[in-house]
């Protein structure tokens, strides 16, 4: 059992989890991901890490409550444990040589963008880092991507938070102003990921966008997460989650995503009424 | 006085209507009634073909003789001998080319019911024993073992008898590896595998679930860190393979390791799972093997229309002769000489955010002819010119074998495999890095369970003896 030693709500939907994972948090880089199991009727959900703590033995991971597996899991508390916790999956962010970067982040994606803009950093390498939320509740993390940056823009598509636009607006103004970056790397909806890796194809500029399918095991066993990159059959799980952005059939990613969606809708109500049972 | 019927005792099962909509295990398993009729067909011949037919040489007439006597706990303590999953190997194996295909019996009329009686003395044994905590005294020696299939749990059970102290690594969160998570509930009852795992952790074997070896921790880390002084890689082969033709990612293809990892694993097929699984109208599972019978039988079993879609013709299908016989009589359809060319999906040009776009909505096959043996000497299938047809179905499942996991190879140094990707090992298992041994599909390829755990008992006593040998030359 892994037990849940922080919680914290980054706003409505989203919520911050430390679990206690020794062997996973030895290992952990950014980039990677971690499967996990609120309870043995539990499904198996992929989520990325967000950050790690080698000393404490601890691993955090940020999700939104998206169906009956994120509902559950955002029904536990400090001092409640999963049942199952496993990895660190999937290959790390490759930072070699990146001198400046611009990282791209997107609703909950930014919870995956940070550490990648946090080891970046640390690493010497300059940071432009643009976060974009739909409206001020959702932001997460603003102040954890301004020490992680040397350049932060917060985009927001209402105008309520920073400034009134997408990622790709704020993106482009900075290309434009003759801001030249080895890589852009861009994390969050499928959508956002398309039209920056669109922008940048454009500017032929190197991006990387880091993808989150649905997947069982994670270690290469089920296929579920496969994704044509450049025209070939790739498995997330083991030869992502990161891909070149220019590759990436995304059409066709947003299809597959939404497989479940039907049953997804189903349980998460069902969930939900259940919850509501409980408190009646 | 042997029973000299030419016909093996039927095994009660399920009618095939009952049982094509329901989980629950096929066959019902003899009654001690049958059994001892059944273990009366046995000659007890002088020169056992029927051992020498079995990977893991159970003395199968000494076992048989003593179920004709009625002492099946003896038969069991028999079996035990050779074999550390005599339940699930009464289950799975594929006695028609093994024991019972050596039976002299077999030679006019039925072969004795080797399999069924290996079965019944298990289950027999595992309804009436008590577990007792180990009393093996411990050598002070560790050994780790990756992967808890078949091939892993046999080498698990044979070290610790040896008196190792044994730690099985496994990625799922369940022990049992393909028997948990690939063969179906109604032909494998996980409470069976269950039962075999539990008295292995009575026997002292730990086992460590949620860990992948090469990512949670390396074969490195386990020598020098931890502390084994040997590692034994049984991870099967759990790479699905793709036929690479146009259409296989479309919504409702899947791999059958997914669907059945889904099924079988995760139990989406009860209300409780929190595990979604396609409700598919109709199905067709491309491939002949035991993996294409079991997800068509589980896809038969979520109430659709099935299709087994097989290159070769009947005589040639891989599968074990009962999984077929079953399928059929359960009216999953079969399609053979005939290939998939396509997979067809569904496409909206009005309205770009239809859910049902890039879903699955046919397959287009082509017929076959079989020409001249190929290298595997089977006849070669040949396409038959513009015999190109649709079938209409709104799920395609994979199941054309799987190739072994990199995530070891790729984390190993110095561990030497073949360009396919399994690991390289000699007669015993024997790896190019010291003190790494390996068997099972990992080795080979996806090959059969008895064949697993013959490697895995291979494996073991090549274990035994490096760890002993280093033992007496520090001496």
């Amino acid at each position: 059992m892994f037990e849940i030693v922080k919680r914290k709500e980054l706003n409505k939907t989203v919520t911050l989890i430390e679990v206690n994972a020794p062997r996973v948090a030895k290992k952990a880089q950014p980039g990677q991901f971690i499967i996990l199991r609120t309870d043995e009727n539990g499904e198996r959900i992929p989520l990325t890490v967000a950050d790690y703590d080698r000393e404490k033995g601890t691993v955090t991971v940020i999700f939104q409550i998206v169906g009956a597996t994120t509902e559950k899991l955002n029904r536990l508390r400090e001092g409640d444990s999963l049942s199952d916790f496993v990895g660190p999956l999937g290959r790390a962010t490759e930072t070699d040589g990146l001198k400046k970067v611009a990282v791209v982040g997107g609703g909950v994606g930014c919870a995956i963008a940070y550490p990648v803009a946090k080891k970046l950093h640390s690493l010497g390498c300059e940071v432009h880092a643009i976060a974009g939320f739909r409206t001020k509740e959702l932001v997460i993390l603003e102040n954890e991507f301004k020490k992680a940056s040397s350049k932060f823009i917060l985009m927001s598509d209402d105008g309520s938070a920073g400034e009134k636009g997408l990622v790709t607006d704020a993106l482009e103004k900075l290309i434009k102003s003759g801001e030249q970056y080895d890589e852009v790397i861009t994390i969050g909806p499928l959508p956002m990921m398309k039209f920056v890796c669109l922008l940048t194809k454009k500017y032929g500029i190197k991006t990387v966008a880091s993808m989150n399918p649905i997947m069982i095991d994670g270690t290469g066993m089920c296929g579920g997460c496969r994704l044509s990159v450049g025209g070939e059959m790739k498995f997330a799980c083991v030869d992502g989650p990161e891909f070149d952005g220019h590759l990436i059939d995304f059409d066709e990613a947003m299809e597959r995503s939404s497989i479940y969606r039907k049953f997804e809708r189903h349980k998460h109500e069902e969930a939900c009424n259940l919850f509501k049972k409980e408190v009646e | 006085m042997p029973n000299m019927s030419l016909k093996k005792n039927e095994m009660p099962t399920q009618a095939p209507n009952v049982r094509n909509k329901n989980f629950y295990e096929v066959a019902l398993g003899y009654t001690p009634e049958q059994a001892i009729d059944e273990a009366k067909r046995c000659l007890n011949c002088k020169n056992k073909p029927c051992v020498s037919g079995c990977p893991v040489k159970v003395h199968i007439p000494d076992f048989i003789a003593k179920v004709a006597e009625g002492k099946f706990d003896e038969a069991y303590d028999i079996i035990s001998l050779s074999s550390s999953l005599p339940a699930v190997c009464g289950r799975v194996c594929p006695q028609e080319h093994q024991c019972e295909g050596k039976c002299v019996r077999g030679i006019k009329g039925e072969s004795v019911a080797i399999g069924r009686l290996e079965r019944f003395v298990a289950d027999y044994h595992n309804a009436n024993c008590k577990l007792w905590p180990s009393d093996i005294a411990n050598n002070g020696h560790r050994v780790a073992v990756i992967g808890s299939g078949p091939a892993g749990l046999t080498c698990a059970s044979d070290l610790v008898r040896k008196g190792y102290k044994v730690t099985v690594f496994e990625a799922l969160h369940t022990a049992g590896g393909v028997l948990v998570y690939g063969i179906p509930e109604f032909r494998l009852p996980k409470a069976i595998v269950e039962m075999e795992i539990k008295g292995l952790k009575a026997l002292g074997v730990e086992i460590e679930t949620n860990t992948v070896i090469g990512k949670t921790v390396s074969i490195d880390e386990l020598m020098d860190e931890q502390g084994y002084e040997a590692v034994f890689i049984g991870t099967g082969a759990g790479l699905p393979k793709f036929m690479k033709i146009p259409g296989e990612n479309l919504k409702g293809v899947y791999s059958a390791n997914e669907f059945l990892t889904r099924i079988n694993l995760m139990k989406a097929y009860l209300e409780t799972s929190d595990t979604p699984i396609q409700k598919a109208k109709r199905v067709a599972v491309v491939g002949g093997g035991n993996v294409a019978m079991d997800a068509a039988r589980c896809a038969k079993r979520l109430g659709a229309e099935v299709y087994i879609v097989y290159r070769r013709g009947m005589d040639e299908l891989p599968a074990r002769k009962e999984e077929v016989e079953h399928a059929e009589e359960e009216g999953v359809i079969f399609k053979t000489l005939t290939n998939p060319v396509e997979i067809l999906g569904y496409h909206n040009p009005n309205d770009k955010k239809d859910d049902l776009n890039g879903t699955v909505n046919g397959i287009k096959c082509i017929e076959m002819e079989l020409g001249e043996p190929d290298a595997s000497g089977r006849r070669k299938p040949i396409e038959k010119p513009n015999s190109e047809f649709v079938l209409d179905v709104d799920c395609v499942i994979m199941a054309l074998g799987t190739s072994p996991n990199p995530l070891i190879k790729d984390t190993t140094e110095g561990l030497e495999t073949q360009k396919w990707g399994g690991i390289i090992a000699d007669e015993n298992g024997k790896t190019s890095r010291k003190g790494v041994f390996a068997g099972g599909d990992a080795v080979t390829g996806a090959a059969t369970v008895i064949l697993a755990m013959g490697a895995g008992k291979t494996a073991a006593a090549a274990i035994d003896e490096y760890i002993k040998s280093k033992e007496n030359s520090k001496k």
